[in-house]
């Protein structure tokens, strides 16, 4: 038999495991969304492989952009949707435009869908990978370079990029 | 079948007559107070597969309940049973474990083929982006360049028993979501501020709202008719009160609307150009009205607003002192609060006259008039 | 079956305690107390006064839906009701219930002479006053009560909440750290005080159920305190875990909350379990049918109840996989409370069954319970689930576990129960007269809302369209009926405290088996002093 004190401890120490796992599911929480696509979250990091380009395949590739009531920029895709092959590397421009005198820094957040088809889309480049700082009244188009990788199921035939627009707030954590 | 007499005759004919209209009364009450069987191929689906559970757990009850019931009424004290005295049987429980795991399984396979019939948003003809915002809807038809938002028709007057409530209360909108019919329909859904829920019963197709992302999800209905629903998380205050009217229409007459919708706006555009100044009692009529609309929920009509949630205007500082300040507010909004950013829910002259009637009105009154231009001004930044 | 026969010698010493058994008079017998059964009856009384508090805001709800438009509060106030009935039922009068009759209950069935942590088990008592008068006084702060639902879903509880937030997150850390404290107390009682002989497979359901749930009470409190301050920081400290404009996700709470909140629902029905184990066998004079496999099945609910959570979240956009992946496992649950609910029915089988109060709790515990799992099964597949989500259909599903379920298992144990801690029996009649009226009520409140959720009728709304109106004028009688019925418990639990009534027997029942059940009634001050010998 393990004595009281022993068994309190014992307790106590799970207790603060389970506290720290509820924070450790933060990380965890993204890992399982990189694998399983919940709302379509994409890799924030710049991808380096390529792929072969894939022609008997068509897919439509859609743009979206808002933004957040805190950033008044007009923020908007080039194009409203393009057709590109699996593997067929593209650029596609957000023309993003802050009307206000005042400098601001802004951050654009993506979300694809349908979201198991996020992890396919690959991005080489992005403005979504840093902040966007804006001068007043300047003008920019932000490029996007990205792929669709030949391995997207063939049930997917339409992907959509959404791209919403925050002002960037300080990071306290580095998340 | 054998001769019967008239009178046995007239019985089963009697019989037949009650059973039909007892029918007729479980038709309307399964209308009222079951699941719909919608108007998609899908919503078929669903509601089927909602029947079939039903029965299965209603049969599994009248076992159990029954079984229960046989013994509350024979093995009773009072009717001198004496207590058996087993305590367990592995073969029993073997059983009992595994009929239910059969049973699940039966309904398993139908569940998930239906689920992921519904989850295939591939080779869609029309895609519409669905924002959610306190607390209204927004629809943007991305194969068109038609965007709006879609109110609560029903006035406050009746939500506050100040008014007779008609038998679309609270369902109707003043702006329906119009779609084709026989169409493949992807509906994208997002959020501005909180987590809101796009839900049609008739269409069986509900979607959370998360802001900052987008969810997607698709139907195809094949009967022109008008189908509502609503907000189905709570996304606070007004939560009730964010209705959803789907207007579906034969792909005929939705090329006309749209065509009109497109004509309609051309027409807006120009008349808003070619709107000079208003009068104070212009920019009030349209002011009140307009608030009456868009802020009285929060606001409150008496310009009051709730202490501690929703900051008043009446006599508030905001309202009173400075005006570049109070239009800034109202077009872009306040970050991280309900206060939206009404620069692409209304038209210039519609901010206008909103803020003019919010700095004259409830003895808030300045003088002050704001136009159409001085909108204009702040917006491109001045 | 002989384990719980004790040798006569043993009772005797027991007995020979009641002329040493002094207690301290006064206030401060309360306040200081360490006696498991002083401390029991204090969480039984709180959660009683809880059930009250909570009712009140039920009624209140209830008073504003009986007719469409609004009549007696706003729409913001009535968020802040519902949120708060929300909190105060599930963390006030369930989960307090449970630890008051665990207090009670688990030292003489085990034959303990007290919990093995007295001074702690004060502390953890003492918590939950304070926690629940700094919630309830939110309703008078500028802004008003928390009103985000009890489950507060991020971000309208972070960016989009009053200040209230910040009294609530406290409230709901010291509710935390109280269940936990009372968690670990049940887990070092059963683990180290039991009697010699007092083996793991001799020990009674309550508390095989009740050690179940405190393991399950350790590992997701913790997590509800993490969340909780997640929700805390969002708000107050510019950290973004469920704010996308700085990488966060609002779903992420929704995962997280739920991590926390499904073993949370069966923390909530567990130990009613355990409590309707034993009366069954009690009025049907009939051992337990399957002992063992319901140790099992509660253990494999547990288990099953951590991968479980997401089925509360089917709309927020998951994969078709991951959609699939918690059906499954929902609708596995539905096998091991089978299990329960077959056992219970064949522990009636051929016994010879009486209908005192607490046995006809327990009766309509098993049907209820049984019809809210059924409703549970349903809700569990997928596409159906995309109807009934947030509807009443849902409401009305947690409501029979809950209320018939947990509830009920509570009222039908403080029933079979309380003349051991009274010393006196209850009046039948007032009891049956309590079951009747609340057993009719229960189901006008809450059978209808099935059909209103069908219909197509949201949660959380406080005014709604006309077609819903005859159901829910009929549901709020209902709900007034039902909270009338619960003073007729009131006043049974007052003339039993007050010593009104037959002096009841030591073993109360006919069919009474257990240690509990060797002690006097009223069970004196100090029990077992001297460990009983299990045979």
């Amino acid at each position: 038999m393990v004595s009281n004190t022993r068994l309190v401890r014992r307790l106590i120490i799970i207790c603060i495991a389970m506290f720290a796992f509820g924070y450790a599911l933060v990380p965890l929480y993204d890992v399982f969304c990189e694998i399983t696509g919940i709302n379509g979250k994409t890799s924030n990091q710049p991808a380096v492989t390529r792929a072969a380009v894939d022609e008997t395949r068509t897919i439509k590739v859609e743009f979206l952009a808002n933004r957040d009531d805190a950033i008044p920029w007009s923020f908007a895709p080039e194009v409203a949707h393009i057709s590109i092959h699996p593997g067929q590397v593209q650029v596609i421009n957000f023309m993003v435009e802050n009307p206000t005198d005042m400098a601001m820094v802004g951050r654009a957040v993506p979300s694809v869908s349908p979201g198991e088809a996020a992890k396919y889309f690959i991005k080489i480049e992005c403005f979504c990978f840093t902040e966007q700082p804006l001068d007043a009244h300047e003008r920019r188009a932000m490029p996007v370079q990205f792929y669709v990788d030949p391995k997207l199921p063939a049930h997917f035939s339409t992907i959509t990029l959404s791209y919403r627009l925050y002002k960037n707030i300080p990071q306290l954590v580095g998340r | 079948m054998k001769h019967c007499p008239s009178s046995l005759r007239f019985v089963r004919y009697l019989l037949i007559v009650v059973f039909f209209s007892f029918a007729q009364q479980l038709f309307a009450l399964e209308a009222k107070y079951n699941m719909t069987s919608g108007v998609t191929d899908i919503s078929g689906q669903v509601y089927n597969l909602h029947m079939i559970i039903f029965y299965i757990c209603c049969a599994i009850a009248a076992i159990v309940f029954g079984l229960m019931f046989w013994s509350i009424l024979h093995h009773r004290k009072s009717k001198g049973a004496a207590p058996a005295q087993f305590h367990g049987s592995l073969k029993i429980e073997i059983i009992w474990t595994a009929i239910p795991v059969l049973i699940l399984i039966a309904m398993a396979i139908p569940a998930s083929k239906t689920l992921i019939a519904m989850e295939d948003t591939s080779e869609a003809d029309l895609t519409v982006l669905i924002t959610g915002s306190q607390w209204k809807w927004h629809y943007k038809y991305l194969e068109y360049p038609i965007e709006f938002y879609s109110l609560l028709a029903t006035p406050r007057e009746a939500i506050n028993n100040q008014a007779e409530k008609t038998d679309l209360y609270l369902r109707d909108v003043d702006k329906p979501l119009v779609l084709p019919t026989g169409k493949k329909i992807r509906f994208l859904v997002t959020a501005d501020d909180v987590i809101h829920s796009w839900w049609v019963p008739a269409f069986a197709v509900k979607k959370d709202a998360n802001p900052g992302f987008i969810n997607e999800t698709w139907t195809k209905v094949d009967k022109p008719g008008i189908y509502r629903g609503q907000c189905a998380e709570l996304c606070g205050k007004d939560h009730a009160f964010m209705p959803i009217v789907v207007d579906v229409r034969s792909p005929e007459d939705f090329d006309q609307w749209v065509a009109q919708e497109l004509e309609r706006q051309a027409q807006e555009k120009a008349a808003e150009l070619a709107r000079g100044n208003l009068t104070m009692d212009e920019l009030m009529s349209l002011g009140q009205k307009t608030y009456e609309t868009h802020c009285a929920a929060c606001h409150q009509i008496s310009g009051e607003g709730l202490p501690g949630v929703i900051p008043a205007l009446k006599g508030s500082i905001m309202a009173t002192t400075d005006i570049p300040a109070h239009i800034q507010i109202v077009v872009n909004g306040k970050a991280g609060t309900a206060m939206q950013a009404f620069a692409k829910q209304l038209t210039n002259s519609e901010l206008a006259a909103v803020i003019t009637y919010e700095r004259n009105a409830w003895g808030n009154n300045t003088g002050e008039l704001v136009q159409a231009a001085d909108i204009a001004a702040v917006k491109a930044g001045e | 079956m002989s384990r719980e026969n004790i040798s006569s010698h043993q009772q005797h010493a027991d007995h020979s305690h009641d002329s040493h058994d002094h207690k301290p008079r006064g206030i401060s017998r309360w306040l200081f107390t360490t006696n498991h059964k002083d401390i029991g009856t204090l969480y039984l009384l709180f959660s009683l006064l809880m059930l009250f508090t909570g009712g009140i805001l039920a009624m209140m709800i209830r008073a504003e839906l009986f007719q469409p438009g609004l009549q007696f509060v706003d729409p913001h106030f009535f968020n802040q009701l519902t949120t708060v009935h929300g909190l105060v039922m599930v963390f006030g009068a369930v989960m307090p219930a449970f630890v008051g009759l665990a207090n009670w209950m688990i030292p003489l069935m085990i034959g303990a002479p007290d919990m093995a942590l007295p001074r702690m088990n004060n502390w953890s008592f003492w918590i939950l006053p304070f926690a629940f008068t700094i919630l309830l006084s939110t309703f008078f702060m500028e802004g008003g009560a928390p009103a985000a639902g009890w489950t507060f879903y991020a971000p309208l509880s972070t960016t989009y909440s009053s200040d209230s937030t910040a009294f609530f997150v406290f409230s709901v850390h010291l509710m935390g750290i109280s269940s936990i404290m009372g968690a670990m107390n049940v887990i070092v009682t059963i683990f180290n005080l039991r009697a010699p002989g007092m083996t793991w497979m001799k020990l009674p359901l309550f508390v095989w159920t009740w050690l179940i749930t405190a393991f399950l009470l350790i590992a997701v409190m913790p997590v509800l305190a993490g969340v909780v301050t997640m929700v805390l920081t969002d708000k107050y400290f510019g950290t973004s875990f469920f704010d996308a404009a700085g990488g966060g996700d609002p779903v992420m709470f929704q995962h997280i909350f739920w991590f926390f909140g499904h073993p949370e629902v069966y923390i909530m029905i567990l130990p009613a379990f355990g409590i309707v184990s034993s009366i069954i066998p009690t009025f049907a004079r009939k051992p337990l049918f399957g002992y063992e496999s319901m140790v099992i099945a509660t253990a494999s609910i547990a288990l099953l109840s951590f991968i479980v959570w997401a089925h509360h979240m089917f709309t927020t956009g998951m994969p078709v996989a991951a959609e699939l992946f918690f059906m499954y496992a929902t609708m596995l649950i539905a096998v091991p409370t089978g299990v329960k609910v077959f056992n219970w029915v064949a522990t009636m089988w051929r016994g010879a069954m009486t209908f005192e109060v607490p046995m006809m709790f327990a009766l309509a515990f098993i049907v209820l319970f049984t019809i809210g799992g059924l409703s549970g099964l349903m809700l569990a597949i997928v596409p159906a689930d995309f109807q009934y989500h947030d509807t009443y259909f849902v409401v009305a599903h947690f409501h029979y576990v809950l209320v018939t379920g947990a509830v009920f298992g509570i009222i039908s144990g403080v029933y079979y129960w309380i003349p051991k801690w009274t010393g006196v029996m209850y009046s039948e009649k007032i009891g049956q007269l309590h079951f009747w009226c609340s057993i009719i009520s229960v189901n006008m409140l809450f059978f209808p809302m099935h059909f209103v959720g069908l219909a197509g009728m949201p949660r959380r709304i406080p005014d709604y369209a006309l077609q819903f109106a005859d159901m829910n004028a009929f549901i709020s009688i209902g709900g007034f009926l039902f909270g009338l019925s619960q003073l007729i418990f009131v006043w049974m639990v007052v003339r039993c405290m007050r010593g009104k009534g037959e002096k009841a027997t030591d073993r109360v029942w006919e069919g009474a088996q257990g240690l509990e059940w060797e002690v006097p009634s009223p069970a004196p001050y100090h029990t077992f002093q001297t460990p009983p010998q299990v045979k």
